[in-house]
């Protein structure tokens, strides 16, 4: 048999469908009766409804039913929950303002919810929805995120006074201060991580039905997490029991975290599929996914870094403003404090850290999880900020890194900001990134590149990720409204094929072969005999989903459980047939064996006796082979590593062209290495996009959101980006059975303060000493045109 | 409605359509085939490609009306049953998908990049996706692809 097992580099069980074009992603789902739906959304990101007219609009060709914010308040249902619940330094809760699926009395961004129109094609739904009169009284927006502090700054919510969400803050103030007060040097820093668009390729759509003889709802949505959308739309919005309501997450073309929230249009459809008993399909088009998908980022922070007279950290001081948009997203609360503060060590050893954070609300669109989300945050604040530090205390910028990092023999290590690392090798992953990149011969390579007229730059980013989520009780002591355990069962068929069911969602990362290479590798079987199923409550015990890097560390883990019962029930099918004593009883490569003896059985002939029980325990054991386990990881996972960039500016343009790239990278067991490396790459890319190209830029007077589409919202693009030179250096996670660490993530953490050090290593000689992201050719080339001869000199 | 008439995957199809009725709908939603994917309403993202008359187009960027008479291949019709492409099978081997949602239009540019230039380089391959958008790969193990897969092609 082939080798389909754990650390093969199987292909994807998945890929036939996809390149065959037999995929089923949620718009190709039709129904019978299809009904369409279309969304009013404000133009305005501040306004006052004064009325709603759908009188004209309802007298349309093919109109069903048009509902508004007026008619979702009148029937009594609820609005959409935020899932964490953040707590301010004076223990106050978070303001939590109403967020219902159609506004009613004011609209709070552009794209906000006024009303949805049903008919029986697309394009009347549409056509009727321009035939809807709004009168709206605009509101000057609140929308930069610094600003929105201002005194002045137009008020988003009379509840949230200032604008202020919560005024959180993490870690030990008194030790900083002392630390402060006898440093040598302090670097200082001031940074702006840009918002952005997650912009998965497949827009966010979703298919609702109500069967009025079983009083079942279905919904078809795309999302990463089914169970979780049918526990907060179920409990929380519409009140219906689970047991009445499927939530289907069929194939999901990216998500990238902005599929992890419970959206309006989901609640709407279910909604209103009752209503008209009818099914209802709604697709966003890519201008709705900008102005309605949860976006990211959107930080602007000050630290300082203490040092002594060596370069040693003595101690960290951030503060940081957060946007949360107009709306708290399902999981916005969490990104800018525990997902965020808790990072701020990095892999350095720095004794002593406080972190002020300020959640704002601004008449934008929603801020919630994307890619790395926080930690992306966290890391380039701290590698910007190292290698400023780097220059100021004439250091070399890897010395001062190495000088730094927390020890191999350090672990497990307690931060002061809450998390214990279990492993980690700085050093290693540094040391072989330097040499994969070859650092040593930079320099020629700066001087070749002058002689041609080009700047050339190299970057570095040791960083360092929590992910896995989450310990349950961890989280929950921390504001968490779930726990965040995974489930997985296995069900062995009579004739030895096998089921598995993960609760964990892939919309991209290759679930159907990585975790049957785990079951190929327990029962010994070729994945060919494996199925594994995902993403229908009605299948699956139960589930918290796909994100944080944590399908594998924590679904893979759960999946290792129940493989657990299932060899172990087995094993004493195996018992009995060969009438040996349990513990005698061995199983390797789907072969039973008695040691000690030539006795052996094939799996394939336990699992027919377990379902054709004519021989076998009965007294003791219970027909059948179906095992469902939960498992609730200990701590968090800490992948790590070190990113290189190596690339190009022509000063002439301010084009910057990426020469190379190397990622070494510590993921833990890793089981498919052609995934875990696909992983990284397009985590680079979302993490280059971000340095380089990629920018959600409104208007700051109107609140207008002026990239709203791949016209102006720079996507990276093939001839964008190079090649790029990834590998792992693993060492283990200690608590989880897999040793697995994660790998979503990384790419897109690691990845962005090492171009942005590579640009402004470049641009150095020139005196450029900062420059905002995206690090387009215009930036570049008038932070070249501002830097002063003077600057240069020195 | 204006009628249509045109051979999609080898057969005979014809159809009523509004006239602004988009190609990409008409194969989506009269058609049933639903591997051809809407990524965007500004023609960028090419997730939509399908072959007219054999060259390569974003089949949200033509009317039905216009391909009225024309031979067109979606991603379905690219292999019989039950086969890959040598296109399909080099992104299979070279873990040029993930979320899959791009890799019709991916496929149906590549096939026609490769019918143009055998061998093409890096950079050709890299400009050549200029209007395809991948949020997944990052694009490094798609232009491994498309360059093994047009070697492919060529053999």
């Amino acid at each position: 048999m082939a080798d389909t097992g754990i650390g093969a580099a199987v292909q994807r069980k998945e890929d036939f469908r996809f390149l065959t074009g037999r995929g089923t992603y949620t718009d190709d789902i039709n129904r019978h009766g299809q009904t369409y739906a279309y969304i009013l959304r404000s133009p305005h990101a501040s306004a006052k409804i004064r009325s709603v007219d759908t009188a004209k609009a309802k007298q349309a060709p093919g109109v069903v039913a048009i509902f508004t914010g007026a008619d979702y308040a009148a029937d009594g249902k609820g609005g959409l929950p935020c899932g964490w619940q953040i707590h301010s330094k004076d223990g106050s809760p978070m303001v939590e303002p109403p967020h219902p699926p159609l506004v009613a009395d004011f609209v709070r961004h552009i794209g906000d919810h006024v009303a949805i129109v049903i008919a029986e094609t697309r394009a009347q739904a549409r056509d009727a929805a321009e035939l809807i009169a709004v009168d709206y009284e605009e509101l000057k927006p609140a929308v930069d995120t610094a600003d929105a502090l201002k005194p002045d700054a137009p008020q988003v919510w009379p509840q949230a006074k200032g604008n202020l969400c919560y005024d959180w803050h993490l870690g030990d103030k008194g030790p900083v201060d002392a630390a402060f007060a006898k440093a040598a040097h302090v670097t200082k820093i001031d940074l702006v991580n840009q918002r952005l668009v997650a912009n998965a390729m497949e827009p966010r759509a979703a298919v609702a039905e109500f069967d009025r003889a079983t009083g079942e709802y279905t919904l078809f949505t795309t999302t990463q997490n089914p169970h979780v959308i049918r526990l907060l739309m179920g409990a929380f919005v519409l009140q219906i029991p689970e047991s009445k309501l499927r939530i289907v997450a069929p194939d999901v073309g990216g998500g990238f975290g902005s599929k992890i929230f419970h959206y309006a249009e989901e609640a709407l459809l279910t909604w209103a599929a009752g209503k008209i008993a009818r099914p209802i399909k709604w697709t966003a088009d890519r201008s709705e996914s900008f102005m309605s998908d949860a976006q990211g980022r959107d930080h602007v922070s000050h630290a300082e870094l203490a040092m002594d007279k060596d370069g040693k950290f003595l101690a960290l001081k951030v503060s940081t403003i957060a946007n949360m948009g107009a709306y708290l997203s399902t999981f916005a609360p969490c990104v800018p404090t525990y997902l965020y503060g808790t990072l701020l060590a990095g892999v350095y050893a720095t004794p002593a850290i406080y972190v002020e954070v300020k959640a704002v609300f601004t008449n934008t669109v929603a801020v919630d999880a994307y890619r790395g989300a926080g930690r992306p945050e966290a890391t380039f604040l701290l590698e910007r900020l190292v290698d400023k530090a780097a220059r100021e205390m004439k250091m070399d910028r890897l010395d001062i890194r190495r000088k730094n990092f927390i020890p191999a023999d350090a672990f497990p290590y307690q931060t002061p900001v809450a998390l214990q690392y279990d492993s980690g090798d700085y050093q290693s992953t540094l040391a072989i990134a330097e040499k994969k990149a070859d650092v040593a011969g930079f320099e020629a390579r700066r001087a070749e590149a002058k002689s041609r007229g080009m700047l050339r730059g190299i970057g570095f980013s040791t960083y360092l990720e929590a992910c896995g989520i989450a310990p349950s009780a961890v989280v929950g002591s921390l504001g968490a409204r779930a726990g965040l355990y995974e489930s997985a069962s296995v069900r062995v068929h009579p004739t030895g094929s096998v089921t598995m069911f993960t609760g964990t969602h892939s919309h991209g990362q290759g679930h159907e072969t990585t975790f049957a290479q785990i079951v190929s590798s327990t029962l010994g079987m070729p994945i060919e005999n494996i199925e594994v199923v995902h993403g229908d409550t009605n299948k699956i015990p139960f589930g918290m989903g796909t994100y944080g890097s944590r399908s594998l560390a924590v679904g893979g883990s759960a999946l290792v459980k129940a493989l657990d019962k299932i060899t172990t029930k087995a094993k004493r099918i195996a018992a009995h047939l060969m009438e040996a004593n349990v513990a005698d009883v061995e199983f390797k490569d789907g072969v039973f064996t008695v040691a000690g003896t030539d006795k052996s059985i094939p799996f394939g002939q336990v699992a027919l006796t377990a379902y054709v029980p004519h021989n076998y325990p009965i007294t003791e054991l219970e027909p059948g082979l179906e095992e469902t386990a939960f498992y609730d990881p200990l701590n968090f996972t800490y992948p790590g590593g070190c990113h290189i960039c190596e690339l190009e500016i022509d000063p002439e343009t301010g084009v910057t062209k990426l020469i190379n790239f190397t990622a070494v990278d510590d993921v833990g067991r890793v089981i498919n290495p052609m995934i875990v490396e696909g992983q990284v790459h397009g985590g680079l890319a979302q993490g280059i996009g971000q340095a380089l190209l990629e920018s959600a830029v409104y208007d700051n007077a109107t609140g207008q959101l002026l990239s709203g589409s791949y016209m102006d919202y720079c996507m990276p693009r093939a001839d964008d980006l190079c090649s790029f030179h990834v590998e792992t250096h693993n060492t283990m996670c200690t608590h989880n059975p897999l040793g697995s660490k994660g790998v979503g993530e990384v790419g897109a953490i690691g990845s962005t303060p090492a171009v942005i050090n590579a640009v402004l290593d470049a641009l150095l000689p020139l005196g450029v000493q900062d420059i905002t992201m995206p690090a387009s050719p215009h930036k570049v080339w008038q932070a070249i045109q501002s830097a002063t001869p003077a600057k240069a000199a020195e | 409605m204006p009628s249509v008439a045109m051979t999609v995957n080898g057969k005979a199809v014809t159809g009523n359509v509004e006239g602004r009725t988009l190609l990409v709908q008409f194969l989506r939603e009269q058609l049933g085939l639903t591997g051809t994917h809407v990524g965007c309403d500004t023609s960028q993202c090419g997730a939509c490609v399908v072959h007219v008359d054999g060259k390569s187009v974003k089949s949200c960027t033509l009317l039905a009306v216009q391909a009225n008479g024309a031979a067109v291949t979606t991603i379905e019709g690219l292999a019989p049953n039950g086969a890959l492409h040598p296109m399909q099978a080099a992104f299979r081997e070279h873990h040029g998908l993930q979320c899959g949602f791009c890799t019709p239009g991916m496929v149906m540019s590549a096939v026609d990049l490769a019918s143009r230039n055998g061998d093409p380089s890096e950079q050709e391959v890299r400009e050549w996706l200029e209007g395809n958008i991948c949020r997944c790969t990052g694009y490094h193990n798609i232009v491994k692809a498309v360059q093994a897969g047009a070697r492919a092609m060529r053999s």
